[in-house]
């Protein structure tokens, strides 16, 4: 029994949460948690209103759903079309736009299916026709919503049925360690891919294809979870942090974070 | 294969540096798998006693349902407790979704068959002379229950173990319930699965030495526990 409560002792002395005087809940994106940027904004958010945000990082559906069931105070999410809807049915107050990243398309350096270039419709063509293994999230998260966007917008069917089209069903680094195994392309986020680049040490299995093309800016905004729906939700607070993420102090953290020394998400709030 | 080694002495790093956001983890970890563990307990072992001591209509199909039970996908346990603690759920007042004792409800639940199939198992196949034997020295019914348990404490005991295992390394209702939130909620195999998702696959395995470690420490006592038992 000593021996027991010597174990709690010593766990409950390295209980060290930090102590905030409000707290409000997010659900997210694991882009934003996985990159490491809500590390670093988030302190300065508490530092700047002495509100603490826990938060709780998910696809972009669950994170939607998560909103329609008042689970959470505020959601931090990239999926435009998805967005807009959910305020239209009155479960958002309203997006704050505030920065966007970039994807990318990733293949085997040696590119058998020629995807190479600056046009994503026409890489995603060349794919197809090559029949080349393609990694999709499928997980329904905004990256998975963008990649079907990014089909439908070269005018293809969603290949879903393909047996060429991998619906992977996981998180973006471990949708790229598959592709990696089975030389095989994938539409990621820029952030994501340089982990797994710094990760994969001098000869990565995957490379960048296409890149910079204006199909594959991805916006990110938040979005204050309805009173009118979810009638104990934290309104006040969720508008606090979508007006500091948009302020000038909030765009330039944004603009200031790096992941081995390169920028990931810039800053655009209107 | 290089990650593997990496990551054993990153746990060793990370202990030596009693890194915080390793310690929470733990902390974490061992409340809701305490708490859990204890509710399996409390409910699990009259359960068991019920099912594998005294004879009743239905019985036999009860058993069977606990079996079943022991093969609830953890996600779907995730789900269910989910429906009932979301803010507009039946339960939600009680603001239990992505807290320490929301994800203990449900870990209960996952050890509960573990700990009353066992129980009831053991009890079972106790030698029926052994409960003949007590009744016929003169105990009431009430004294002989209790000393028929006493004889399984070891399957008891083997069983609250087997719980603690499934229970501790548990990560579909600890990341459905707690949400993997940082410095409340973050276990050690919600924390593992964020690392592989980031791809820093050696931290990964770091916290995977350190939870078998935890395992380690408790089993000890456990066993020191029942040495003591066996002797006292």
């Amino acid at each position: 029994m000593r021996k027991l409560s010597a174990v709690l002792c010593l766990v409950l002395l390295c209980s060290a949460a930090p102590a905030a005087a409000e707290t409000m809940l997010m659900a997210t994106t694991t882009s934003t948690e996985a990159t490491g940027l809500l590390d670093v904004l988030m302190p300065q958010f508490a530092k700047d209103t002495g509100i603490e945000v826990k938060w709780t990082a998910v696809g972009t559906g669950k994170a939607l759903k998560m909103g329609e069931n008042c689970d959470v105070d505020v959601l931090m999410v990239h999926a435009p079309a998805a967005e807009k809807k959910f305020v239209e049915d009155g479960f958002g107050t309203g997006r704050t736009e505030f920065m966007y990243n970039d994807f990318v398309i990733v293949g085997p350096k040696a590119d058998p299916a020629k995807a190479k270039g600056g046009d994503t419709a026409k890489a995603l063509a060349a794919i197809a026709s090559a029949k080349a293994p393609f990694i999709s999230r499928g997980d329904d998260s905004g990256t998975h919503k963008a990649e079907q966007g990014l089909w439908k917008a070269a005018n293809m069917p969603l290949p879903d049925k393909e047996s060429w089209y991998v619906s992977a069903g996981q998180g973006m680094m471990e949708t790229l360690v598959m592709a990696g195994e089975r030389s095989g392309y994938a539409l990621t986020d820029r952030g994501t891919y340089i982990s797994y680049e710094a990760k994969a040490g001098a000869n990565p299995a995957l490379v960048i294809l296409v890149e910079g093309d204006k199909v594959l800016l991805n916006q990110y905004s938040v979005i204050p979870v309805n009173p009118a729906k979810c009638s104990k939700t934290k309104k006040d607070l969720a508008d606090k942090l979508a007006a500091w993420v948009a302020s000038q102090k909030g765009q330039q953290a944004i603009a200031g974070f790096t992941l081995e020394g390169k920028q990931l998400f810039f800053p655009n709030a209107k | 294969m290089d990650f593997l080694f990496q990551g054993v002495r990153q746990a060793i790093a990370l202990l030596l540096a009693l890194d915080p956001a390793t310690f929470s983890a733990v902390r974490v970890t061992l409340e809701a798998t305490f708490l859990a563990v204890a509710g399996a307990i409390a409910l699990g072992v009259p359960a068991g006693f019920l099912l594998g001591y005294i004879d009743f209509p239905g019985r036999r199909l009860l058993r069977l349902l606990v079996e079943t039970l022991l093969a609830f996908p953890t996600v779907v346990i995730g789900l269910l407790v989910y429906a009932f603690l979301t803010r507009n759920g039946p339960l939600g007042d009680l603001g239990l979704l992505f807290t320490v004792s929301g994800m203990a409800i449900g870990l209960t639940i996952l050890g509960l068959p573990i700990i009353t199939a066992m129980t009831a198992m053991a009890l079972e196949s106790l030698d029926p002379d052994v409960r003949r034997t007590i009744l016929t020295l003169g105990a009431g019914r009430v004294r002989a229950a209790l000393a028929c348990l006493s004889e399984v404490r070891h399957s008891v005991a083997l069983a609250v173990v087997t719980a603690f295992g499934r229970i501790a390394t548990e990560v579909g209702i600890a990341m459905m319930i707690g949400g993997n939130i940082k410095w409340h909620t973050r276990t050690m195999t919600t924390a593992i699965a964020l690392e592989t998702s980031k791809g820093e696959f050696a931290q990964g395995i770091a916290l995977g030495v350190i939870l078998l470690s935890l395992a380690f420490v408790v089993n000890v006592c456990v066993t020191a526990l029942r040495r003591q038992g066996a002797a006292g």
